[in-house]
Protein backbone atom coordinates (compact mmCIF):
# COMPACT_ATOMS: atom_id res chain seq x y z
CA UNK A 1 0.00 0.00 0.00
CA UNK A 2 1.26 3.18 -0.81
CA UNK A 3 1.95 5.88 1.39
CA UNK A 4 -0.94 8.45 -0.36
CA UNK A 5 -3.48 5.28 0.09
CA UNK A 6 -2.70 4.80 3.35
CA UNK A 7 -3.06 8.74 4.22
CA UNK A 8 -6.77 9.37 2.53
CA UNK A 9 -7.63 5.74 4.43
CA UNK A 10 -6.78 7.69 7.31
CA UNK A 11 -7.78 11.06 6.84
CA UNK A 12 -11.40 8.37 5.96
CA UNK A 13 -11.51 7.31 9.55
CA UNK A 14 -11.02 11.10 10.59
CA UNK A 15 -13.92 12.87 8.72
CA UNK A 16 -16.08 9.39 9.52
CA UNK A 17 -15.13 10.14 13.05
CA UNK A 18 -15.81 13.59 13.59
CA UNK A 19 -19.55 12.82 12.20
CA UNK A 20 -20.13 10.14 14.84
CA UNK A 21 -18.66 12.50 17.28
CA UNK A 22 -21.10 15.05 16.21
CA UNK A 23 -24.06 12.58 16.40
CA UNK A 24 -23.72 11.43 19.39
CA UNK A 25 -22.63 13.84 21.46
CA UNK A 26 -25.78 16.41 20.17
CA UNK A 27 -28.01 14.14 22.11
CA UNK A 28 -26.31 14.58 25.25
CA UNK A 29 -28.54 16.98 27.80
CA UNK A 30 -27.37 20.14 29.32
CA UNK A 31 -27.71 18.66 32.80
CA UNK A 32 -24.64 16.16 31.41
CA UNK A 33 -22.59 18.74 30.00
CA UNK A 34 -19.70 19.18 33.14
CA UNK A 35 -19.67 14.86 33.15
CA UNK A 36 -19.27 15.07 29.46
CA UNK A 37 -16.79 16.76 29.10
CA UNK A 38 -14.32 15.35 31.84
CA UNK A 39 -15.55 12.09 30.13
CA UNK A 40 -14.10 13.15 26.67
CA UNK A 41 -11.60 14.60 28.21
CA UNK A 42 -10.57 10.80 30.13
CA UNK A 43 -11.38 9.84 26.30
CA UNK A 44 -7.70 11.92 25.03
CA UNK A 45 -6.15 10.30 27.61
CA UNK A 46 -5.53 7.75 24.96
CA UNK A 47 -2.98 10.22 24.38
CA UNK A 48 -0.89 7.75 26.97
CA UNK A 49 -1.05 5.47 24.29
CA UNK A 50 1.02 7.72 21.98
CA UNK A 51 3.14 8.22 24.59
CA UNK A 52 4.23 4.59 25.56
CA UNK A 53 4.59 4.39 21.53
CA UNK A 54 7.10 7.17 22.19
CA UNK A 55 9.22 5.52 24.90
CA UNK A 56 9.75 2.00 23.31
CA UNK A 57 10.29 4.17 20.07
CA UNK A 58 12.98 5.92 22.38
CA UNK A 59 14.63 3.31 24.01
CA UNK A 60 14.81 1.28 21.17
CA UNK A 61 16.82 3.45 19.13
CA UNK A 62 19.18 3.63 22.09
CA UNK A 63 18.65 7.39 21.91
CA UNK A 64 17.96 7.50 25.87
CA UNK A 65 20.14 10.53 27.22
CA UNK A 66 18.74 11.92 30.35
CA UNK A 67 16.56 14.68 28.89
CA UNK A 68 15.14 12.69 26.55
CA UNK A 69 13.99 10.09 28.77
CA UNK A 70 13.23 13.16 31.31
CA UNK A 71 10.80 14.28 28.82
CA UNK A 72 9.68 11.00 27.61
CA UNK A 73 8.64 10.16 31.17
CA UNK A 74 6.80 13.49 31.05
CA UNK A 75 4.77 12.67 28.19
CA UNK A 76 3.38 9.33 30.04
CA UNK A 77 2.61 11.06 32.99
CA UNK A 78 0.96 13.68 31.98
CA UNK A 79 -1.38 11.26 29.73
CA UNK A 80 -1.39 9.39 32.96
CA UNK A 81 -3.24 12.22 34.98
CA UNK A 82 -5.54 12.61 32.29
CA UNK A 83 -6.81 9.29 32.28
CA UNK A 84 -7.10 7.86 35.44
CA UNK A 85 -7.75 11.47 36.99
CA UNK A 86 -10.40 12.15 33.63
CA UNK A 87 -12.28 8.71 34.46
CA UNK A 88 -11.62 9.29 38.28
CA UNK A 89 -13.35 12.80 37.97
CA UNK A 90 -16.19 11.55 35.87
CA UNK A 91 -17.06 8.31 38.13
CA UNK A 92 -17.05 10.75 41.02
CA UNK A 93 -19.67 13.35 39.70
CA UNK A 94 -22.19 10.79 37.69
CA UNK A 95 -22.66 9.25 41.19
CA UNK A 96 -24.27 12.37 42.32
CA UNK A 97 -26.70 12.54 39.40
CA UNK A 98 -30.04 10.82 40.77
CA UNK A 99 -33.74 10.46 39.59
CA UNK A 100 -35.10 10.06 42.80
CA UNK A 101 -34.53 11.13 46.14
CA UNK A 102 -34.09 8.38 48.47
CA UNK A 103 -34.72 7.51 52.02
CA UNK A 104 -37.73 9.41 52.08
CA UNK B 1 0.58 -8.77 9.76
CA UNK B 2 1.63 -10.65 12.37
CA UNK B 3 -0.90 -12.77 14.82
CA UNK B 4 -0.03 -10.13 17.22
CA UNK B 5 -0.63 -7.46 15.19
CA UNK B 6 -3.81 -8.86 13.92
CA UNK B 7 -4.67 -9.13 17.76
CA UNK B 8 -3.81 -5.62 18.96
CA UNK B 9 -6.04 -4.01 15.72
CA UNK B 10 -8.87 -5.78 17.52
CA UNK B 11 -8.15 -4.98 20.72
CA UNK B 12 -8.79 -1.25 19.65
CA UNK B 13 -11.25 -1.94 17.36
CA UNK B 14 -13.44 -2.64 20.62
CA UNK B 15 -12.05 0.04 22.49
CA UNK B 16 -13.21 2.27 19.69
CA UNK B 17 -16.34 0.87 20.02
CA UNK B 18 -16.71 1.08 23.44
CA UNK B 19 -15.94 4.76 23.58
CA UNK B 20 -18.49 5.49 21.03
CA UNK B 21 -21.12 3.31 22.74
CA UNK B 22 -20.11 4.75 26.12
CA UNK B 23 -20.24 8.44 24.87
CA UNK B 24 -24.05 7.54 23.36
CA UNK B 25 -25.10 6.30 26.89
CA UNK B 26 -23.91 10.08 28.20
CA UNK B 27 -27.57 10.87 26.28
CA UNK B 28 -29.31 10.12 29.72
CA UNK B 29 -28.20 10.56 33.43
CA UNK B 30 -29.52 7.46 34.08
CA UNK B 31 -27.11 5.33 31.75
CA UNK B 32 -24.12 7.97 32.21
CA UNK B 33 -22.65 6.21 34.76
CA UNK B 34 -22.52 3.09 32.55
CA UNK B 35 -21.14 4.94 30.00
CA UNK B 36 -18.04 5.99 31.66
CA UNK B 37 -17.83 3.01 33.22
CA UNK B 38 -17.73 1.32 29.09
CA UNK B 39 -15.33 4.07 28.42
CA UNK B 40 -12.93 2.91 30.72
CA UNK B 41 -13.45 -0.95 29.82
CA UNK B 42 -12.30 0.67 26.24
CA UNK B 43 -9.63 2.37 27.37
CA UNK B 44 -7.99 -0.39 29.59
CA UNK B 45 -7.92 -2.39 26.60
CA UNK B 46 -6.20 0.08 24.12
CA UNK B 47 -3.14 0.20 26.73
CA UNK B 48 -3.42 -3.02 27.64
CA UNK B 49 -2.79 -3.75 23.86
CA UNK B 50 -0.40 -0.90 23.34
CA UNK B 51 1.88 -2.31 26.25
CA UNK B 52 1.96 -5.64 24.74
CA UNK B 53 2.75 -4.02 21.66
CA UNK B 54 5.68 -2.46 23.21
CA UNK B 55 6.79 -5.19 25.02
CA UNK B 56 9.25 -4.25 27.50
CA UNK B 57 11.37 -1.70 25.75
CA UNK B 58 11.66 0.76 28.23
CA UNK B 59 9.29 -0.49 30.81
CA UNK B 60 10.59 1.46 33.42
CA UNK B 61 10.21 4.83 31.98
CA UNK B 62 6.24 3.81 31.42
CA UNK B 63 5.76 2.30 34.42
CA UNK B 64 7.20 5.14 36.82
CA UNK B 65 5.29 7.41 34.51
CA UNK B 66 2.06 5.60 34.69
CA UNK B 67 2.43 5.48 38.29
CA UNK B 68 3.13 9.04 39.31
CA UNK B 69 0.59 10.05 36.42
CA UNK B 70 -2.07 7.69 37.97
CA UNK B 71 -1.64 9.24 41.66
CA UNK B 72 -1.45 12.49 40.96
CA UNK B 73 -4.86 12.28 38.63
CA UNK B 74 -6.56 9.91 41.22
CA UNK B 75 -6.13 11.64 44.44
CA UNK B 76 -6.78 15.11 42.66
CA UNK B 77 -10.28 13.81 40.99
CA UNK B 78 -11.54 12.53 44.76
CA UNK B 79 -10.28 15.34 46.57
CA UNK B 80 -11.00 18.06 44.77
CA UNK B 81 -14.66 20.38 45.46
CA UNK B 82 -17.59 20.32 42.89
CA UNK B 83 -16.92 23.76 42.83
CA UNK B 84 -13.88 23.66 41.83
CA UNK B 85 -14.71 21.44 38.80
CA UNK B 86 -14.02 23.64 36.01
CA UNK B 87 -10.58 24.57 37.01
CA UNK B 88 -9.92 20.39 37.42
CA UNK B 89 -10.81 19.95 34.03
CA UNK B 90 -8.81 22.88 32.64
CA UNK B 91 -5.78 20.97 34.10
CA UNK B 92 -6.96 17.14 33.07
CA UNK B 93 -7.10 19.02 29.80
CA UNK B 94 -4.21 21.08 29.75
CA UNK B 95 -2.08 17.42 30.41
CA UNK B 96 -3.55 15.73 27.87
CA UNK B 97 -2.33 18.81 25.50
CA UNK B 98 1.28 18.52 26.95
CA UNK B 99 1.18 15.12 26.30
CA UNK B 100 0.66 15.93 22.92
CA UNK B 101 3.47 18.57 23.18
CA UNK B 102 5.53 16.36 24.33
CA UNK B 103 5.20 12.95 22.19
CA UNK B 104 6.15 15.38 19.29
CA UNK B 105 9.18 17.16 20.46
CA UNK B 106 10.27 13.44 21.56
CA UNK B 107 9.96 12.32 17.95
CA UNK B 108 11.72 15.29 16.65
CA UNK B 109 14.80 14.29 18.43
CA UNK B 110 14.50 10.90 17.86
CA UNK B 111 14.12 11.57 14.07
CA UNK B 112 17.35 13.77 14.04
CA UNK B 113 18.98 10.73 14.77
CA UNK B 114 17.82 8.87 12.01
CA UNK B 115 16.19 5.62 13.50
CA UNK B 116 12.52 7.02 12.18
CA UNK B 117 11.91 7.71 9.20
CA UNK B 118 10.64 11.44 8.67
CA UNK B 119 8.79 11.56 5.44
CA UNK B 120 5.93 14.91 4.92
CA UNK B 121 2.95 13.64 6.50
CA UNK B 122 4.94 13.00 9.90
CA UNK B 123 6.72 16.43 9.49
CA UNK B 124 3.37 18.34 9.37
CA UNK B 125 1.73 16.31 11.98
CA UNK B 126 4.71 16.60 14.33
CA UNK B 127 4.93 20.19 13.88
CA UNK B 128 0.96 20.85 14.25
CA UNK B 129 0.20 18.41 17.24
CA UNK B 130 3.49 19.96 18.48
CA UNK B 131 1.91 23.26 18.02
CA UNK B 132 -1.53 22.81 19.44
CA UNK B 133 -0.80 20.86 22.07
CA UNK B 134 1.67 23.59 23.58
CA UNK B 135 -1.29 26.36 23.39
CA UNK B 136 -3.63 23.98 24.65
CA UNK B 137 -1.27 23.08 28.00
CA UNK B 138 -0.27 26.71 28.26
CA UNK B 139 -3.85 28.38 27.77
CA UNK B 140 -5.12 25.34 30.56
CA UNK B 141 -2.79 26.47 32.78
CA UNK B 142 -3.59 30.07 33.01
CA UNK B 143 -7.69 28.96 32.85
CA UNK B 144 -6.46 26.62 36.11
CA UNK B 145 -5.02 29.83 37.63
CA UNK B 146 -7.62 32.35 36.71
CA UNK B 147 -10.04 30.40 38.27
CA UNK B 148 -8.88 29.15 41.37
CA UNK B 149 -8.52 32.84 41.49
CA UNK B 150 -4.45 32.71 42.09
CA UNK B 151 -4.56 35.61 39.27
CA UNK B 152 -7.02 37.85 38.95
CA UNK B 153 -10.04 36.25 36.98
CA UNK B 154 -10.78 39.77 35.35
CA UNK B 155 -9.30 40.42 31.86
CA UNK B 156 -5.82 41.61 31.53
CA UNK B 157 -4.89 43.57 28.33
CA UNK B 158 -2.42 45.48 27.49
CA UNK B 159 -1.62 48.54 24.79
CA UNK B 160 -0.47 46.11 21.62
CA UNK B 161 -2.02 42.99 22.68
CA UNK B 162 -3.24 42.28 19.47
CA UNK B 163 -0.13 43.34 17.46
CA UNK B 164 2.02 41.04 19.93
CA UNK B 165 -0.45 38.15 19.33
CA UNK B 166 -0.31 38.38 15.27
CA UNK B 167 3.78 38.93 15.79
CA UNK B 168 3.72 35.17 17.48
CA UNK B 169 1.37 33.76 15.73
CA UNK B 170 3.37 34.88 11.96
CA UNK B 171 6.56 33.72 14.05
CA UNK B 172 5.00 30.37 14.93
CA UNK B 173 4.11 29.89 10.83
CA UNK B 174 7.14 30.82 9.97
CA UNK B 175 9.07 28.32 12.14
CA UNK B 176 6.11 25.57 11.11
CA UNK B 177 6.60 26.66 7.61
CA UNK B 178 10.69 26.22 7.43
CA UNK B 179 9.71 22.51 9.44
CA UNK B 180 7.54 20.98 6.38
CA UNK B 181 9.33 22.67 3.88
CA UNK B 182 13.17 20.96 5.48
CA UNK B 183 10.84 17.51 6.37
CA UNK B 184 11.90 17.87 10.32
CA UNK B 185 15.15 19.22 9.45
CA UNK B 186 15.22 22.06 11.87
CA UNK B 187 17.76 23.04 14.05
CA UNK B 188 17.20 22.54 17.80
CA UNK B 189 17.75 26.13 18.77
CA UNK B 190 14.63 26.89 16.08
CA UNK B 191 12.46 24.25 17.50
CA UNK B 192 12.74 25.31 21.07
CA UNK B 193 11.91 29.04 19.63
CA UNK B 194 8.93 27.19 17.79
CA UNK B 195 7.87 25.54 20.87
CA UNK B 196 8.36 28.79 23.15
CA UNK B 197 6.00 31.01 20.65
CA UNK B 198 3.69 28.40 20.89
CA UNK B 199 3.37 28.40 25.21
CA UNK B 200 3.77 32.03 24.75
CA UNK B 201 0.17 32.10 22.39
CA UNK B 202 -1.45 30.22 24.85
CA UNK B 203 -1.04 32.15 28.09
CA UNK B 204 -1.45 35.68 25.94
CA UNK B 205 -4.53 33.87 24.37
CA UNK B 206 -6.16 33.30 27.55
CA UNK B 207 -4.99 36.09 29.65
CA UNK B 208 -7.46 38.61 28.23
CA UNK B 209 -10.52 36.51 28.62
CA UNK B 210 -12.65 37.10 31.52
CA UNK B 211 -14.12 34.81 34.56
CA UNK B 212 -17.65 34.68 33.40
CA UNK B 213 -16.30 33.68 29.79
CA UNK B 214 -14.68 30.55 30.86
CA UNK B 215 -16.83 27.89 29.96
CA UNK B 216 -16.22 29.23 26.40
CA UNK B 217 -12.74 28.93 27.18
CA UNK B 218 -12.70 25.74 28.57
CA UNK B 219 -14.78 24.04 25.91
CA UNK B 220 -12.60 25.41 23.21
CA UNK B 221 -9.13 24.19 25.34
CA UNK B 222 -11.06 20.57 25.18
CA UNK B 223 -12.00 20.69 21.88
CA UNK B 224 -7.65 21.67 20.76
CA UNK B 225 -6.46 19.20 22.79
CA UNK B 226 -8.50 16.70 20.87
CA UNK B 227 -7.64 18.02 18.18
CA UNK B 228 -3.48 17.93 19.12
CA UNK B 229 -4.80 13.93 20.06
CA UNK B 230 -6.20 13.18 16.45
CA UNK B 231 -3.16 15.10 14.59
CA UNK B 232 -0.65 12.76 16.98
CA UNK B 233 -2.86 9.86 15.55
CA UNK B 234 -1.03 10.90 11.91
CA UNK B 235 2.33 11.43 13.63
CA UNK B 236 2.60 8.04 15.21
CA UNK B 237 0.23 6.11 12.44
CA UNK B 238 -2.51 5.17 15.06
CA UNK B 239 -6.08 4.94 13.92
CA UNK B 240 -7.44 4.94 18.01
CA UNK B 241 -5.60 8.27 18.22
CA UNK B 242 -6.87 9.86 15.35
CA UNK B 243 -10.77 8.69 16.26
CA UNK B 244 -10.42 9.47 19.68
CA UNK B 245 -9.24 13.18 19.29
CA UNK B 246 -11.73 13.65 16.18
CA UNK B 247 -14.42 12.26 19.36
CA UNK B 248 -13.02 14.78 21.72
CA UNK B 249 -12.75 17.57 18.92
CA UNK B 250 -16.18 17.31 17.68
CA UNK B 251 -17.74 17.26 21.45
CA UNK B 252 -15.27 20.78 22.34
CA UNK B 253 -16.49 21.95 19.26
CA UNK B 254 -20.54 21.43 20.01
CA UNK B 255 -20.27 23.02 23.85
CA UNK B 256 -17.99 25.63 22.41
CA UNK B 257 -20.97 27.13 19.90
CA UNK B 258 -23.57 26.07 22.59
CA UNK B 259 -21.65 28.34 25.16
CA UNK B 260 -21.32 31.38 22.59
CA UNK B 261 -24.78 30.67 21.67
CA UNK B 262 -25.97 30.96 24.75
CA UNK B 263 -24.45 34.23 24.84
CA UNK B 264 -25.30 35.78 21.99
CA UNK B 265 -21.93 36.35 21.25
CA UNK B 266 -20.19 35.41 18.55
CA UNK B 267 -16.98 32.95 19.38
CA UNK B 268 -14.44 35.87 18.32
CA UNK B 269 -16.04 38.47 20.43
CA UNK B 270 -15.39 36.27 23.37
CA UNK B 271 -12.44 35.43 22.63
CA UNK B 272 -10.56 38.82 21.33
CA UNK B 273 -13.41 41.09 22.81
CA UNK B 274 -11.82 41.30 26.29
CA UNK B 275 -15.64 41.62 27.58
CA UNK B 276 -16.20 43.53 30.71
CA UNK B 277 -12.56 45.19 31.02
CA UNK B 278 -13.87 48.38 30.92
CA UNK B 279 -17.63 48.10 31.09
CA UNK B 280 -18.01 48.45 34.66
CA UNK B 281 -16.15 51.65 34.88
CA UNK B 282 -18.78 53.03 32.12
CA UNK B 283 -21.38 51.86 33.76
CA UNK B 284 -20.55 53.29 37.56
CA UNK B 285 -19.94 56.70 35.76
CA UNK B 286 -22.79 57.02 33.59
CA UNK B 287 -25.49 55.71 36.04
CA UNK B 288 -24.44 57.90 38.94
CA UNK B 289 -26.68 57.56 41.00
CA UNK B 290 -28.45 54.51 42.96
CA UNK B 291 -31.16 52.13 41.64
CA UNK B 292 -34.33 52.75 42.88
CA UNK B 293 -34.45 48.91 45.11
CA UNK B 294 -36.69 47.21 47.34
CA UNK B 295 -34.77 45.39 50.38
CA UNK B 296 -36.89 42.99 51.90
CA UNK B 297 -36.16 40.79 55.67
CA UNK B 298 -35.11 37.01 55.42
CA UNK B 299 -38.92 36.60 57.61
CA UNK B 300 -40.61 38.46 54.51
CA UNK B 301 -39.39 36.46 52.03
CA UNK B 302 -39.87 33.35 54.06
CA UNK B 303 -43.78 33.91 54.63
CA UNK B 304 -43.61 34.72 50.56
CA UNK B 305 -42.09 31.13 49.94
CA UNK B 306 -43.80 29.13 52.42
CA UNK B 307 -47.69 30.39 51.00
CA UNK B 308 -46.25 29.68 47.37
CA UNK B 309 -47.82 27.21 45.36
CA UNK B 310 -44.63 27.00 42.68
CA UNK B 311 -41.24 28.27 43.58
CA UNK B 312 -38.02 28.56 41.08
CA UNK B 313 -34.66 29.08 42.17
CA UNK B 314 -32.29 30.41 39.60
CA UNK B 315 -28.52 29.80 40.54
CA UNK B 316 -25.53 31.13 39.58
CA UNK B 317 -21.81 31.59 40.04
CA UNK B 318 -22.54 33.26 43.44
CA UNK B 319 -24.15 29.83 44.73
CA UNK B 320 -20.87 28.03 43.83
CA UNK B 321 -18.74 31.06 45.58
CA UNK B 322 -20.64 30.67 48.82
CA UNK B 323 -20.74 26.92 48.40
CA UNK B 324 -24.32 27.34 48.90
CA UNK B 325 -25.73 24.34 47.42
CA UNK B 326 -26.38 22.17 50.17
CA UNK B 327 -28.29 25.23 51.81
CA UNK B 328 -30.63 25.51 49.09
CA UNK B 329 -31.50 22.43 48.97
CA UNK B 330 -31.71 22.04 52.64
CA UNK B 331 -34.68 25.12 51.77
CA UNK B 332 -36.25 23.15 48.76
CA UNK B 333 -36.75 20.04 51.48
CA UNK B 334 -38.35 22.56 54.12
CA UNK B 335 -40.73 24.01 51.17
CA UNK B 336 -41.71 20.54 49.39
CA UNK B 337 -42.25 19.69 53.29
CA UNK B 338 -45.32 22.29 52.86
CA UNK B 339 -46.53 21.06 49.24
CA UNK B 340 -44.56 23.96 47.39
CA UNK B 341 -43.38 22.43 44.32
CA UNK B 342 -39.91 23.47 43.78
CA UNK B 343 -37.78 23.52 40.52
CA UNK B 344 -34.62 24.58 39.54
CA UNK B 345 -33.76 27.19 36.44
CA UNK B 346 -30.34 26.53 34.89
CA UNK B 347 -28.88 28.47 32.29
CA UNK B 348 -26.63 27.19 30.15
CA UNK B 349 -23.55 29.59 30.73
CA UNK B 350 -24.42 29.66 35.01
CA UNK B 351 -21.18 29.22 36.59
CA UNK B 352 -17.53 28.41 34.95
CA UNK B 353 -18.10 25.67 32.75
CA UNK B 354 -20.89 24.36 30.76
CA UNK B 355 -22.90 22.04 33.20
CA UNK B 356 -21.90 23.58 36.31
CA UNK B 357 -24.43 24.18 38.40
CA UNK B 358 -26.23 20.86 37.67
CA UNK B 359 -23.10 19.33 39.20
CA UNK B 360 -23.31 21.08 42.39
CA UNK B 361 -27.09 20.64 42.42
CA UNK B 362 -26.55 17.02 41.53
CA UNK B 363 -23.97 16.84 44.62
CA UNK B 364 -26.46 18.13 47.28
CA UNK B 365 -29.18 15.40 45.94
CA UNK B 366 -31.10 17.33 43.86
CA UNK B 367 -32.60 15.18 41.87
CA UNK B 368 -32.07 16.11 37.98
CA UNK B 369 -35.61 15.71 36.96
CA UNK B 370 -36.04 19.07 38.71
CA UNK B 371 -33.14 21.05 36.97
CA UNK B 372 -34.83 22.71 33.88
CA UNK B 373 -32.97 23.72 31.30
CA UNK B 374 -33.89 27.88 30.26
CA UNK B 375 -35.95 26.47 26.92
CA UNK B 376 -37.60 24.26 29.41
CA UNK B 377 -38.20 26.94 32.40
CA UNK B 378 -39.41 29.76 30.96
CA UNK B 379 -42.75 29.08 30.12
CA UNK B 380 -43.19 28.50 33.86
CA UNK B 381 -41.90 31.53 35.08
CA UNK B 382 -45.45 32.55 34.43
CA UNK B 383 -47.32 30.50 36.92
CA UNK B 384 -44.26 30.89 39.62
CA UNK B 385 -45.46 32.89 42.68
CA UNK B 386 -41.67 33.22 43.23
CA UNK B 387 -38.45 33.27 41.59
CA UNK B 388 -35.53 33.15 44.14
CA UNK B 389 -32.12 34.30 42.32
CA UNK B 390 -29.15 33.22 43.95
CA UNK B 391 -26.06 34.57 43.49
CA UNK B 392 -26.79 35.08 39.31
CA UNK B 393 -27.05 38.59 37.60
CA UNK B 394 -26.63 39.06 34.01
CA UNK B 395 -28.26 35.67 32.73
CA UNK B 396 -31.91 37.15 34.52
CA UNK B 397 -31.26 40.24 33.02
CA UNK B 398 -34.11 41.72 31.04
CA UNK B 399 -32.08 44.68 29.38
CA UNK B 400 -31.28 41.36 26.94
CA UNK B 401 -34.34 41.57 25.80
CA UNK B 402 -35.37 45.14 25.21
CA UNK B 403 -32.83 47.23 25.56
CA UNK B 404 -30.74 46.95 22.03
CA UNK B 405 -28.19 49.86 23.25
CA UNK B 406 -26.95 47.26 26.08
CA UNK B 407 -23.87 44.92 25.48
CA UNK B 408 -25.99 41.98 26.50
CA UNK B 409 -28.77 42.92 24.32
CA UNK B 410 -29.96 39.59 22.42
CA UNK B 411 -28.34 37.65 24.82
CA UNK B 412 -31.24 34.46 25.87
CA UNK B 413 -31.73 34.91 29.32
CA UNK B 414 -34.23 33.35 32.11
CA UNK B 415 -37.26 35.33 32.38
CA UNK B 416 -37.12 35.57 35.99
CA UNK B 417 -39.32 38.88 35.77
CA UNK B 418 -42.42 36.96 34.87
CA UNK B 419 -42.89 35.48 38.12
CA UNK B 420 -44.78 37.20 40.86
CA UNK B 421 -42.30 38.05 43.04
CA UNK B 422 -38.84 37.73 42.35
CA UNK B 423 -36.50 37.90 45.02
CA UNK B 424 -32.72 38.46 44.36
CA UNK B 425 -30.09 37.17 46.82
CA UNK B 426 -26.84 39.41 46.34
CA UNK B 427 -23.92 40.04 48.35
CA UNK B 428 -24.00 43.79 47.43
CA UNK B 429 -25.46 46.21 45.01
CA UNK B 430 -22.21 45.63 42.63
CA UNK B 431 -23.05 45.44 39.21
CA UNK B 432 -22.40 41.79 37.40
CA UNK B 433 -19.46 40.08 36.10
CA UNK B 434 -20.49 42.02 33.04
CA UNK B 435 -20.32 45.43 34.84
CA UNK B 436 -23.74 46.05 33.55
CA UNK B 437 -27.07 47.40 35.76
CA UNK B 438 -29.69 44.62 35.73
CA UNK B 439 -33.17 46.95 35.81
CA UNK B 440 -34.32 43.83 36.96
CA UNK B 441 -34.04 45.17 40.04
CA UNK B 442 -36.27 48.54 40.07
CA UNK B 443 -39.70 46.21 38.76
CA UNK B 444 -42.45 46.61 41.21
CA UNK B 445 -42.47 42.48 41.87
CA UNK B 446 -38.68 42.24 42.55
CA UNK B 447 -36.63 42.90 46.15
CA UNK B 448 -33.47 42.10 47.27
CA UNK B 449 -32.17 40.44 49.90
CA UNK B 450 -28.53 41.29 50.77
CA UNK B 451 -25.94 39.08 52.12
CA UNK B 452 -23.96 35.75 51.62
CA UNK B 453 -25.80 33.22 49.74
CA UNK B 454 -25.42 30.50 52.43
CA UNK B 455 -25.76 32.49 55.43
CA UNK B 456 -29.27 34.31 53.50
CA UNK B 457 -30.72 30.89 52.51
CA UNK B 458 -29.61 29.05 56.13
CA UNK B 459 -31.62 31.92 57.10
CA UNK B 460 -34.54 31.58 55.14
CA UNK B 461 -34.78 28.00 56.18
CA UNK B 462 -34.71 28.72 59.90
CA UNK B 463 -37.32 31.39 58.98
CA UNK B 464 -39.64 29.03 56.98
CA UNK B 465 -39.15 26.63 59.41
CA UNK B 466 -40.79 28.76 62.13
CA UNK B 467 -43.30 30.18 59.94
Amino acid sequence: MTDVSHLIELLTVLLLAIFVGFEVISKVPTTLHTPLMSATNAIHGIVLAGAIVIVAELFGANLNGPALTILAIAAVTLGAINVFGGFAVTERMLQMFKGKERGR
Amino acid sequence: MSDIDVAISLANLVAIALFIYGLHELNSPATARRGNRLAMVGMAIALAAILVKSGTIGWWAILVGVAIGAAIGIVAALKVKMTAMPQMVALYNGAGGGAAALISSVEFYVARGGTVQMNDVIAVSLVLSAIIGAVSFAGSIIAFLKLQEVMTGRPVTYPGQQVVNAVIVLGILALGAWFVVTIGALPVWAYLVLMLGALMLGVLFVLPIGGADMPVVISLLNSCTGVAVAITGFEIDSVLLVICGALVGASGTILTVAMSRAMNRPLTNVLFGAFGATGGMETATASGGAQQIRTASADDVALMLAYASKVIFVPGYGMAVAQAQHSVKALADQLEKRGVKVLYAIHPVAGRMPGHMNVLLAESNVPYNQLLDMEDVNPEFATTDVALVIGANDVTNPAARNVPSSPIYGMPILDVDKASNVVVLKRSMRSGFAGIENPLYEMPNCSMLFGDAKASVDELTAAVKAV
